[in-house]
């Protein structure tokens, strides 16, 4: 743009950074990903997973932090953190020595495990993720539910025995098939094998084809259709043959 | 000829019938205004207002439902499978396939009726109940489903 000219139209250099602004440098947010609810029996243990997505690469400040808010209760407590490599586990609260860190920031994970489940450990818990200077984000809540047994969702068994029963039934057929073709293909080559070495006897497997079963007839159908056509084939030659010395 | 080939296709649909109906209505087990399984629990409240709910989620329950749907399955795929056979099968041969499917479809119905029988007081808390005519019909489709599969067997195709 000359100096001294009208302003016409926006800088082309500003439009320039701006794009440059908002397609390379995204709104600098963390992400946390988190199971929505989760399911334990009562004594047993349960994994809280929780993942991020950052815009910057992962710091070695990097700090993650649980907090857990009882059932119907009001307050969050922090039963967690985990800052500048490492983690420091309640030793006071409720969940004193049964929280143990399972996360590692290198693969984006900050899960915990809490062993030894009690129903009073029915509550929400939050995954929150820092990761300097990426410190602007939602943190995710994952709800823990204890029973005394885990019960399976309705269908699995459903599933399961009509699934199981249909491919067990089909996986036999095939089986069978499988077998009964290879059985028959020996067959087959065998019969070939009998009628080239009885070549130019009309040999007549008259008896033998009774006890043989069902599958004879389609191999005594074969051998006939050949005997057949090569007798039909002799004819028309023949036929030929003489029509051409008639023509003389 | 015709005439034993109609009987057989009789026999074959009517147990198909039953194996539907035995599925399908939520009548296996009934009291007092009030009538359960397979997959509905339906009760009529003072008032002769009907409220029906999804019938509970116990695995045996759900291993009943599933043997049912398989035996209807297994007779439905032997019905279409005798057709098949009865154009492609060569002289004196036998409906083997149609039969072993019938037979397992009787096998089915049988061992979901007996799944039931042991099981059904795990899920519902009658006292005053009896069977319902869902369940009389799926032990009748039994024996019938049985007969029909070793016909088959036995039979031979014929011209």
């Amino acid at each position: 743009m000359a100096p001294g000219a009208p302003w016409s139209s926006p800088s082309p250099v500003l439009a320039v950074l701006l794009f440059f602004s908002l397609v390379l440098c995204p709104a600098q947010a963390i992400v946390v990903y988190t199971d929505r609810e989760v399911h334990g029996a009562v004594g047993s243990r349960v994994t809280l997973h929780c993942s991020f997505w950052s815009s910057e690469w992962v710091s070695d400040d990097i700090s993650f932090t649980w907090r857990y808010q009882p059932e119907g209760g009001r307050d969050a407590i922090s039963i967690f953190h985990y800052a500048k490599g490492q983690p420091y586990i309640d030793e006071v609260g409720t969940f004193k020595e049964r929280i143990q860190w399972v996360g590692d920031p290198r693969w984006k994970d900050g899960s915990i495990v809490i062993h030894n489940l009690d129903y009073s450990d029915n509550g929400t818990f939050t995954c929150d993720v820092k990761n300097p200077p990426d410190i602007v984000g939602k943190t995710s809540k994952v709800t823990l539910y204890v029973f005394e047994k885990v019960p399976t969702r309705y269908g699995v068994v459903l599933g399961a025995v009509i699934g199981g029963v249909l491919g067990g039934v089909l996986l036999l057929l095939l089986l069978f098939y499988l077998v009964r073709y290879c059985w028959l293909r020996r067959q087959a080559a065998l019969q070939r094998r009998l009628s080239a070495m009885e070549k130019g006897r009309f040999h007549k497997p008259g008896k033998d084809s009774s006890k043989r079963g069902r599958q004879t007839p389609v191999l005594y159908a074969m051998l006939d259709h050949s005997r057949s056509t090569k007798a039909a084939s002799e004819k028309k030659s023949k036929g030929l043959g003489e029509s051409r010395k008639d023509k003389k | 000829m015709l005439l034993l080939l109609l009987g057989i296709i009789v026999l074959h649909v009517a147990v198909l019938v039953l194996l539907f109906v035995s599925t399908i209505v939520s009548q296996w087990l009934e009291g007092h205004g009030h009538a359960t399984d397979l997959w509905q629990n339906c009760s009529i409240s003072a008032g002769n207002v009907r409220h029906c709910f999804s019938s509970s989620t116990n695995e045996w329950l759900q291993s009943v439902q599933a043997t049912m749907v398989l035996s209807i399955i297994f007779s439905v795929l032997s019905l279409f499978l005798f057709f098949c056979q009865l154009f492609t099968l060569t002289k004196g041969g036998r409906f083997y396939i149609t039969g072993i499917f019938q037979i397992l479809a009787g096998l089915c119905v049988m061992s979901a009726a007996s799944i039931y029988t042991v099981r059904h007081s795990e899920w519902h808390l009658y006292s005053d109940y009896s069977y319902g005519f869902a369940y009389i019909l799926a032990w009748v489709a039994f024996p019938l489903a049985l007969l029909s599969g070793v016909i088959y067997v036995i039979l031979r195709k014929r011209e």
